[in-house]
């Protein structure tokens, strides 16, 4: 707490950083140019349990799976916020307690809009 | 008790052990033989018996069996194919990766056992090069246990550089396999 804390002091962790990516650069490197390679027509086409397989694997995904993650992603956030407002509560009075609900109540807007819209409705 | 293998010959030191590569190599390919099953018939559910837990094949290695074979080290074909079901056999065996073993379980993968007709393969080296034959029909699980046990003893011996070398290339060209 009473140490200052210079810009030079954080060097060890790129150095960590640059072994650990340089490590894993130099394996893939060097396995593929070791490695043995064996190639074939047959060999590499995708395998479809010994059959011929027939166009890609690119379908349409329906979009209620994104919007689930994504508004799981926006409240999740909106909990972690909540949680240093929980620890200080007393010390933030009630200056602290109407910032919350001002924040809370502009989250809040958003789920309205999103329960109108009918997003979360999972058929 | 837990049973483990016998180390290999080697010179063993204060703390070491130097031995060769293919001793060592040949260990580790032959007790850790993970199987892909290709099970069609009765032989299958013998086979599927071998796995279970009275007669468990997992305790010789092959404790993962895959569907796909780009994991998988030793097919086992198990059951009658049909002419029509040859392709598929070949190209499974095809898309597996080196070193592979192939065992052949009951007299109809071994030569197309009592079905001697027009719609039987008679015999999956017709179109596979085999290693390992099982024959019975069905085979039980002990009989098959003692083909992967033969297969190991094979695999154990094998020479590192089998699979580079001209003869291998010859035979997997008599079976029309071209690979690079």
């Amino acid at each position: 707490m009473n140490k200052l804390y210079t810009p030079a002091d954080y060097v060890p962790i790129f150095i960590q950083l640059g072994l650990a990516i340089g490590f894993v650069l130099t394996t893939m490197i060097a396995t593929h140019l070791l490695g043995p390679k064996r190639r074939g027509k047959v060999k590499d086409e995708a395998f479809e349990c010994g059959i011929e397989a027939v166009g890609d694997a690119r379908t349409p995904i329906s979009i209620k799976y994104f919007l689930i993650a994504i508004l799981f992603v926006l409240f999740d956030v909106e909990i972690i916020f909540m949680y240093p407002w929980a620890v200080n509560f007393l010390q933030l009075g009630w200056f602290g307690f109407f910032e919350m609900v001002t924040f809370m109540g502009l989250l809040l807007v958003g789920f309205y809009y999103i329960i109108k819209r009918d997003v979360l409705k999972w058929e | 008790m837990v049973k483990i293998v016998d180390k290999p010959e080697g010179y063993e030191g204060q703390g070491f052990f130097a031995t060769s590569f293919d001793k060592v190599i040949g260990l580790a390919r032959a007790n850790s033989l993970w199987p892909l099953p290709f099970a069609t018939s009765c032989c299958g559910i013998e086979f599927m018996s071998t796995m279970a837990s009275t007669y468990d094949l997992a305790r010789f290695g092959s404790e993962r069996p895959s569907f796909s074979p780009r994991q998988a080290d030793m097919l086992i074909v198990a059951g009658t194919i049909a002419k029509k079901m040859a392709p598929v056999l070949k190209q499974v065996y095809e898309q597996m990766a080196e070193p592979r073993w192939v065992l052949c379980v009951g007299a109809c993968a071994c030569s197309g056992g009592i079905f001697d007709t027009y719609s039987v393969l008679q015999g999956i080296d017709r179109i596979i090069p085999v290693d390992v034959y099982v024959p019975g029909c069905p085979p039980r699980p002990e009989q098959i246990l003692e083909g992967i046990l033969q297969l190991q003893e094979f695999t154990k011996k094998e020479s590192l550089r089998r699979r580079n070398e001209d003869k291998y290339k010859e035979l997997l060209a008599s079976y029309n396999i071209l690979v690079d």
